[in-house]
């Protein structure tokens, strides 16, 4: 870190240093220099900060793996031949030795010895970094002095850097979502190593409970998501048959009959729901609403669950009545003026223009709008988390308790586990299919939005 | 024209009528208004079912939740013996901090109850103060060390059961198996009461503690730090890459597949549930360059690669607002492009980008479920001093809260959440005004 800082005040003295010597080089006349003395004096910092900082990053990689493998050579060879997690836990242990803190398994002589050579070569490693880094960084400085000349095309350099930084920038996004796909698959992968496919997609139990020793009872646990998926449906549907019309009429009454005031106030007013933190939400249909159900319920004779999938279906739904609001209330009023005026001068109402018109017209925006609101009650997770129900429940009922994906996969991570067993990477599992229903979700919605949008203009 | 016979009305057969053509044309049309009022006002109503529902939800909240902000606290007249809390007169704040303050307290307690000399009367009264006062009294004295061998009255925090029955959260009524205070216990209090000697105060524990597993002791310090940390590394990170990001795909991106592909991308990562970015930060960040469990650094990182979509969306729509006349102008006087971005486009966007930022990190501080995937759900006391120590954040307190089963848990459970939609409305406020005092029409 400190390294960081060094390297950042030398770029600093690299950019005053650039920004003299090209006033020096100019003789005051700065009309015959190619850039700017500003130019040239980022051409000088990014000289010297560039490669530095490059190499820092690298090392900081790549250096540790190399420590490692370096050290493993010398452990005593019953602990060579370890794998995986207890290998680990053998590394963590040498490390704690190396920086004098006590271990936390057994220590012996081979062990402390692998702890001697990983601190002394740690220690050489930083240093050779150091001497590196600032020879890096000084050099760049030299050259870079060296370079700067009235001719040189400081600005092109400088610029063209500019551009692969903001480049970079924008492949984060790609990086994120490689780094996605490849993490959920991959312990997917492994999960399936175990548990075949079919199991996984067609089994109707879920118990992922796997015990810790092989003789005890349920040992290997079932990873049928079948009751998932249903619980995840059923709670889903419940919020679209709140949202799906409150939120469709109030786009239509915004879009068509809302006076300009009425809408600046109501729209931000509605927006709010939407910037409600979902744990809010969750919080309101476990204390509130789900005892209030099962009160209500009980008054009229009917058993309802205390974490009845219509209680953390009918708030999912009040989360998402803005986003449905909003996306038809855009698809309406991307209608065509000329066609509302027209229905309405052959003397049709304002509800016959609306009905027999602007919806038919608006209607791949709202069915888009409406998949991109099912992908977002998908995905949604603090809600069911805090009020539905933690057992798979094969059921569509909706006055009983089920679970749903989201939910599963957070239990099945909090608190401590092993990150090889079936049960987190079941988690993983999961996760794909969450991942992948919401993509092909989510391009469809675009692709009904592009493919049967009407050119009006 | 005026000489010409008047011509045949043409349209008189199409003008005459059946029988009852007007009252059935009447009735229709009537009708079809009745219908449209009836369309209108299901969307009126709609609206205002929607405005109910908020009202719903947020008045629940400040209902459960205000009461929170008070806190009872019984004043207990404690003698600080020195020859419990520093025998040797030493001074030494190591020595007094093992005192046992518990016990003085206590005695304090039953010397306001001199009658109660049985063991099942005394533990009825050592419930009436919060089993962590001690922790408090101690952090005084050792504030203040001339404060040993002097008797003084304190205010003593109460337990949370008492603070629920001033509150009446406890019926006074209600059968005693169903009510965590014994009658003696409620008798004490009526005569602590009468005494002057129990109160409701402001509760600034709330805003100092972090958290504790006795409920009138819990605060939301150190889950207010946590989430101040995760705004700090989201915004340090996001920023710069987002709006690099979006500069890039706006001002520099050649028409090609690969510039489509990242657009492309780039929704598709807005429309991934959030628990999916706390899959790969787990698998990423913690399994693969083993970075520290529970830290606000992996949870910036995380919310960092979620709130980029949503900031290089706002800040493209931003560059796209600034007219072309002043790329051209800037173009024309020999400027190049990056000079004509940095010094021109660039401070025009500001407004919007910064408004498009604030907006991301509002989102991005109400997250809760990628955090519970990084193990940001541990016990934390203290809050952390560097974005690599454990904590929480105050969404996944919330969470953590409103799984307790106490009374008093869901009280602050409640208050936290009013904390929380008092920073997002904090933010929310800030966009909105920078919208206002900035936005520039062409």
């Amino acid at each position: 870190m400190s390294l960081v800082l060094i390297v950042l005040v030398l770029a600093g003295i690299a950019y005053y240093l650039g920004h003299r010597r090209s006033l020096r080089i100019a003789g005051g006349r700065i009309a015959d220099l190619h850039s700017l003395p500003g130019h040239y004096a980022w051409y000088a910092a990014l000289l010297a900060a560039g490669p530095a900082l490059a190499l820092i990053v690298l090392w900081s990689i790549v250096s540790p793996l190399v420590l490692r493998w370096a050290t493993i050579g010398r452990l005593p060879a019953d602990a060579q031949a370890l794998s995986g997690p207890r290998l680990d836990f053998l590394m963590q242990d040498v490390a704690r030795i190396a920086q004098g803190l006590p271990a936390r398994g057994d220590v012996t002589p081979g062990l402390a010895q692998a702890g001697a050579f990983y601190g002394s070569l740690g220690t050489a490693s930083t240093l050779l970094l150091w001497l590196l880094v600032l020879v890096l960084a000084v050099g760049g400085i030299y050259l870079a002095l060296r370079w700067i000349a009235p001719d040189l095309r400081a600005r092109n350099h400088v610029e063209r850097v500019v551009r692969y930084l903001l480049l970079a920038a924008a492949v984060i996004s790609i990086l994120t979502t490689a780094g996605i796909v490849f993490s959920v698959l991959f312990e997917s992968l492994r999960f399936f190593n175990r548990v075949p496919v079919t199991d996984f997609l067609f089994g109707l139990h879920w118990s992922p409970q796997t015990a810790l020793r092989a003789d005890q009872v349920g040992s290997s646990g079932s990873f049928g998501a079948i009751p998932l998926f249903v619980g995840t449906l059923l709670i889903s549907t419940i919020a679209m048959l709140v949202a799906g019309p409150i939120g469709l009429l109030s786009a239509m009454y915004l879009a068509e009959y809302a006076s300009p005031g009425f809408r600046n106030v109501a729209k931000p007013l509605m927006e709010i729901l939407a910037g409600i933190p979902t744990v809010v939400y969750g919080f309101f249909a476990a204390l509130t609403v789900a005892p209030f159900l099962r009160d209500a319920g009980q008054a009229i004779g009917l058993d309802v669950a205390s974490e009845s999938a219509l209680a953390a279906g009918g708030v999912m739904g009040i989360m998402i009545i803005p986003f449905v609001s909003s996306l038809s209330d855009d698809a309406l009023t991307a209608v065509p003026a000329a066609m509302r005026d027209a229905s309405l001068g052959l003397g049709a109402t304002r509800a016959e223009t609306i009905r027999q018109v602007i919806v038919p017209a608006a209607l791949p925006g709202i069915i888009a709008g409406f998949l991109l609101a099912v992908s977002r009650a998908i995905g949604e997770t603090m809600i069911v988390v805090m009020a539905a129900g933690l057992t798979a429940n094969l059921t569509v009922n909706p006055l009983a308790a089920v679970t749903t994906v989201t939910v599963q996969i957070v239990t099945l991570l909090v608190g401590d586990q092993e990150f090889d067993s079936a049960k987190t990477l079941a988690a993983f599992a999961l996760g794909l299919m969450l991942f992948v229903t919401t993509l092909i979700l989510n391009v469809v919605a675009l692709y009904v939005m592009r493919k049967y949008r009407e050119k009006y203009d | 024209m005026t000489d010409a016979a008047p011509a045949p009305d043409r349209f008189s057969r199409l003008r005459a009528r059946p029988e009852g053509f007007e009252e059935r044309s009447k009735a229709l049309t009537a009708r079809r208004y009745a219908r449209e009022r009836r369309f209108k006002a299901l969307g009126l109503g709609a609206i205002l079912v929607a405005m109910a529902l908020l009202l719903i939800l947020l008045s629940s909240v400040v209902r459960q939740g205000y009461g929170a902000f008070w806190q009872t606290y019984v004043r207990v007249p404690v003698t600080l013996d020195a020859a419990v809390l520093d025998p040797k007169g030493t001074g030494d704040p190591e020595v007094i901090g093992k005192g046992n303050f518990q016990k003085l307290i206590y005695e304090g307690l039953f010397g306001l109850f001199p009658e109660a000399k049985a063991r099942p009367e005394r533990r009825q009264l050592t419930r009436l103060v919060s089993s962590g006062a001690n922790l408090i009294l101690r952090q005084k004295v050792l504030d203040d060390p001339s404060l040993v061998g002097t008797t003084r009255d304190v205010w003593i925090v109460a337990s949370d059961e008492v603070d629920q029955f001033m509150k009446g959260a406890i019926a006074r009524d209600a059968p005693p198996a169903a009510r965590p205070l014994k009658d003696g216990a409620i008798a004490a209090i009526d005569r602590l009461e009468a005494d002057g000697r129990i109160e409701q105060r402001f509760n600034t524990l709330l805003f100092t503690q972090g958290d504790s597993r006795e409920p009138e002791l819990a605060g939301i310090w150190g889950a207010v730090v946590g989430s101040f940390y995760l705004m700090l590394v989201t915004a340090l990170l996001s920023t710069p890459l987002g709006v690099g990001a979006a500069l890039y795909l706006e001002e520099f991106a050649p028409k090609s597949r690969a510039t489509d592909f990242i657009e492309v991308n780039i929704n598709n990562l807005a429309a991934v549930p959030s628990i999916v970015f706390g899959l790969l930060g787990l698998a990423v960040f913690l399994g693969l360059f083993n970075m520290p469990r529970s830290a606000p650094i992996v949870g910036g990182l995380t919310l960092t690669l979620m709130t980029l979509p949503t900031i290089v969306v706002a800040t493209r729509a931003a560059l796209r607002a600034v007219p072309p006349s002043i790329h051209q102008a800037a173009l024309g006087i020999g400027a190049s492009k990056v000079q004509t971005i940095w010094h021109h486009v660039l401070p025009l966007a500001l407004p919007g980008i910064l408004t498009g930022v604030i907006i991301g990190l509002a989102q991005a501080l109400g997250e809760t479920a990628p955090l519970l995937m990084i193990g940001m759900v541990a016990f934390v006391v203290d809050a952390p001093s560097t974005p690599f120590d454990p904590s929480t954040a105050l969404p996944v307190q919330i969470y953590l809260w409103a799984d307790s089963p106490e009374r008093a848990f869901t009280e602050r459970t409640s208050a936290a959440i009013m904390i929380l939609l008092a920073f997002l409305i904090l933010m929310n406020l800030i966009a909105v005004l920078l919208r206002r005092r900035f936005e520039r029409r062409w």
